[in-house]
């Protein structure tokens, strides 16, 4: 029942089994936010910051092996610049109807369905994509600057 | 009247912890305190009276909403708050590293 | 379908940025050729931007088709397209300095990311037309200045970097502030809707209170004198090419061009402003001066000159009359290109002899003869020699202020150039010329595109005072200063254009 390597560092057992319970459903509520934005309050931003603090709660209570495991440094880079490249992408594309930013497909799908509004699910996504990558990306940099005066660790 | 006031009271509060204070971390959280200062005016500022929130869903008039327009303006003045904040902290560990102190008096290395 | 070039010196930079972000570590070099590639196309967009507006007048370009006042909008007028070209011409030098020198620190595509992401800022701050784009922008390049002063991540970087990026924010929280009450009062955000709207009003009290925080928020960015603190710790420390970055266009793009266009064209001029700008201008002037003669670092002197120099700016654009905008303008773009040739300079010196000490320097003159050339071509243009473009330009400023009836600013600003002239013999005295010192047996000249861009910037010097030739004038520099000069009229020339 108990992974080997979650052994030893990170926070004491009730920690680590909430976590282990609850950890998914974050992961599912963030999405959630991302995709109504068009209809409640929520969007890109509040949604990408639920989805790393997912990633971000099992940092805190397994260590920090366990969440480079699931969503190493290099993804993480990834993601941060290709999630700013399709929201440029999708501005640039507006210039397919002559305008920059222009909201195409406004006219199809009705309003309150999920289906509507144009490019604004779109653009929530993208900028979901980087402000959750961006924010795990800063607490893993803040805690890889480990002083001590021996290894001096390079980081991104 | 007195909402407004009571935030330039808190941006001073912040501004004290910026210019008095001798650790690093606190002058940290003095500029945070301001930035929240600042951004809770500008909400403020679109408040209406008896003003209900400004969400829009099917079947209801769209009359007697605060104003929508500072909500969304604080929203990125937030995410910028927040880069800086995060670009401040990694300053000041990298300053520990290097000068082995937090405080403020005797990072004097330029001077002149 | 000729405005669809506004939105370009946003959405080059920005792409840019990222795809150097993507790629640039596993593919060798691509970061020096899209970094290169991208500030050429610039360049050639702002040379055709420019001839644009000098025959069709202002350009609108509503974002996404949304109507002013509800929309964001970019304006592009003269002023617009000046700076523009100003800020392009001395990125795409600096771009191509930087391939050589950046060679010595690691991570070079990080540098050229946050280079890009600078440069977009500084374009967006000057095309938007809409009071909170302006600071978002301002915010983007700012954020990305921080951290372009810490590359190096020495101790006294460090320790300037956090200096600057604390003050930096205090000022943009007093921005913000401004924006606010604006909104309050005005109960609307595009810069023409608000010209118009404080026409009809009148100047509340409250729109002191503002200019107040407006002069405090950008004085601190375009470091003016009680707010200059910063300038000397972080201007120094930063490597070479940013320096040049920083002092030669950041602090105008996002200081000095914000508080012309709010004051002239939202705000409306009257005497009390101009009375406060020309204080604050000549007080930098002369602040500066005297604070720079007693330096021995060369970066740092290069440093407190430049807040003399942003005085002679200020104190231009604040008489408020014709000819003081003209000598103001002019006087900016001859200090982006003679200041950014004067750090590039210092940034072959260190490259070469690994120091910044000038009691450490001597007789560089025989072993780098186009550093040496190029420095003493910029000198000369800063202490306004003729006939360098410095002469021009402050001449122009001296005239202004005696015409406008006020002499003493007009002594003040002969008495600093004096000073200039005096503290930067001293520096040719020590640096290049007299015999080599010790130690510096073993240098060679900078590298290929170091020296292209030093010898472009000083062709420039040269031949900048050809540019108040009548023929290139009329395009360039006037129809810029009655850009200025309409004033509050801007919202009703948006609008007219926005309409049609």
């Amino acid at each position: 029942m108990y992974k080997k390597e979650d052994q030893g560092h990170g926070m004491s057992l009730i920690v680590k089994t909430v976590t282990r319970l609850t950890v998914g459903l974050i992961l599912l509520y963030g999405i959630y936010i991302l995709s109504h934005g068009h209809i409640s309050p929520g969007g890109g931003f509040a949604g990408g910051v639920i989805i790393a603090l997912s990633f971000i709660n099992i940092m805190l209570a397994f260590g920090k092996e366990a969440a480079l495991k699931r969503l190493s440094k290099p993804a993480a880079a990834f993601f941060e610049s290709f999630g700013a490249i399709a929201f440029l992408a999708i501005a640039t594309l507006g210039f397919m109807g002559g305008y920059f930013f222009l909201n195409f497909f406004a006219d199809k799908g009705e309003p309150f369905k999920l289906f509507s509004a144009g490019i604004i699910p779109l653009c929530n996504i993208a900028i979901s994509m980087k402000v959750g990558a961006g924010l795990f990306s800063i607490f893993i940099i803040l805690v890889l600057l480990k002083f001590s005066s021996k290894d001096k660790e390079k980081e991104e | 009247m007195s909402v407004y006031f009571l935030c330039l009271i808190l941006f001073a509060v912040g501004m004290y912890g910026v210019l008095r204070k001798r650790n690093l971390i606190k002058i940290i959280i003095g500029i945070m305190i301001a930035e929240y200062a600042v951004n809770l005016f500008f909400v403020l500022v679109g408040y209406r009276m008896e003003g209900r929130s400004p969400i829009f869903s099917p079947g209801q008039d769209v009359f007697n909403m605060v104003d929508p327009l500072p909500q969304a303006l604080v929203l990125t003045a937030i995410v910028i708050g927040l880069a800086v904040t995060a670009l401040l902290a990694a300053i000041a560990i990298r300053i520990y590293e290097k000068y082995g102190t937090f405080d403020v008096t005797k990072i004097r290395k330029l001077h002149g | 379908m000729a405005n669809n070039i506004i939105p370009v010196f946003v959405i080059i930079p920005l792409g840019a940025a990222f795809v150097v972000s993507l790629i640039g570590k596993r593919i060798k070099k691509s970061a020096d050729v899209l970094g290169v590639l991208a500030t050429l196309g610039l360049f050639i967009a702002s040379i055709a931007s420019v001839l644009k507006t000098a025959e069709a007048g202002m350009l609108i370009y509503k974002v996404g088709v949304w109507m002013p006042p509800i929309g964001i909008t970019m304006v592009m007028d003269s002023l617009t397209a000046f700076m523009l070209l100003t800020v392009n011409l001395v990125a795409f030098l600096i771009a191509l300095y930087s391939v050589d020198y950046m060679e010595r620190f690691t991570s070079k595509w990080n540098f050229y990311t946050l280079f890009l992401l600078m440069l977009a800022g500084m374009n967006g701050v000057i095309i938007t037309g809409d009071i909170f784009n302006l600071f978002v922008f301002l915010e983007i390049a700012s954020v990305a200045s921080y951290a372009l002063v810490a590359f190096g991540t020495e101790r006294e970087e460090l320790e300037a970097a956090f200096k600057y990026m604390v003050m930096g924010t205090v000022g943009s929280f007093f921005i913000l502030l401004g924006i606010a009450l604006i909104y309050g009062y005005t109960s609307t955000l595009n810069m023409a809707d608000i010209a118009g709207v404080l026409l009809d009003k009148g100047m509340g009290r409250i729109m002191f209170f503002v200019s107040v925080l407006f002069i405090m928020g950008f004085g601190l960015k375009a470091a003016l004198v009680p707010f200059h603190a910063w300038l000397p710790d972080a201007h120094p420390s930063a490597p070479a090419p940013i320096s040049a970055m920083l002092s030669g266009v950041l602090i105008k793009s996002l200081g000095v061009y914000a508080i012309a266009r709010i004051f002239y064209n939202v705000i409306g001029m009257n005497r009390e402003f101009s009375n406060i700008l020309m204080f604050l201008g000549a007080l930098s002037m002369v602040a500066g001066v005297f604070l720079a003669i007693g330096q021995f670092d060369l970066k740092r002197l290069l440093a407190y000159h430049s807040i003399s120099q942003i005085g002679y700016v200020v104190l231009g654009i604040g008489l408020a009359t014709p000819l003081g905008i003209l000598g103001g303008l002019f006087h900016l773009f001859n200090h982006s290109i003679f200041k950014s040739l004067l750090f590039l300079n210092s940034g072959a010196v260190e490259y070469a002899a690994e120091t910044r000490d000038l009691n450490k320097m001597g007789g560089l003159n025989e072993r780098m003869p186009v550093t040496g050339g190029t420095s003493l071509f910029a000198s000369m243009a800063i202490s306004g020699i003729p006939p360098f473009n410095g002469f021009f330009s402050k001449l122009i400023i001296i005239f202004a202020a005696v015409q406008a009836d006020r002499p003493v600013y007009a002594f003040w600003a002969a008495l600093a150039s004096v000073i200039t002239l005096a503290s930067f013999m001293k520096v040719q005295k020590f640096a290049f010329f007299g015999k080599l010192g010790d130690g510096l047996k073993r240098v060679k000249e900078a590298p290929l595109f170091m020296k292209a861009a030093m010898v472009v910037l000083a062709f420039i010097c040269l031949f900048g005072g050809l540019l108040l030739q009548p023929a290139i004038s009329k395009k360039f520099l006037s129809p810029s200063v009655e850009a200025l000069t309409t004033g509050t009229d801007y919202g009703n020339n948006v609008f007219r254009s926005a309409g049609k």
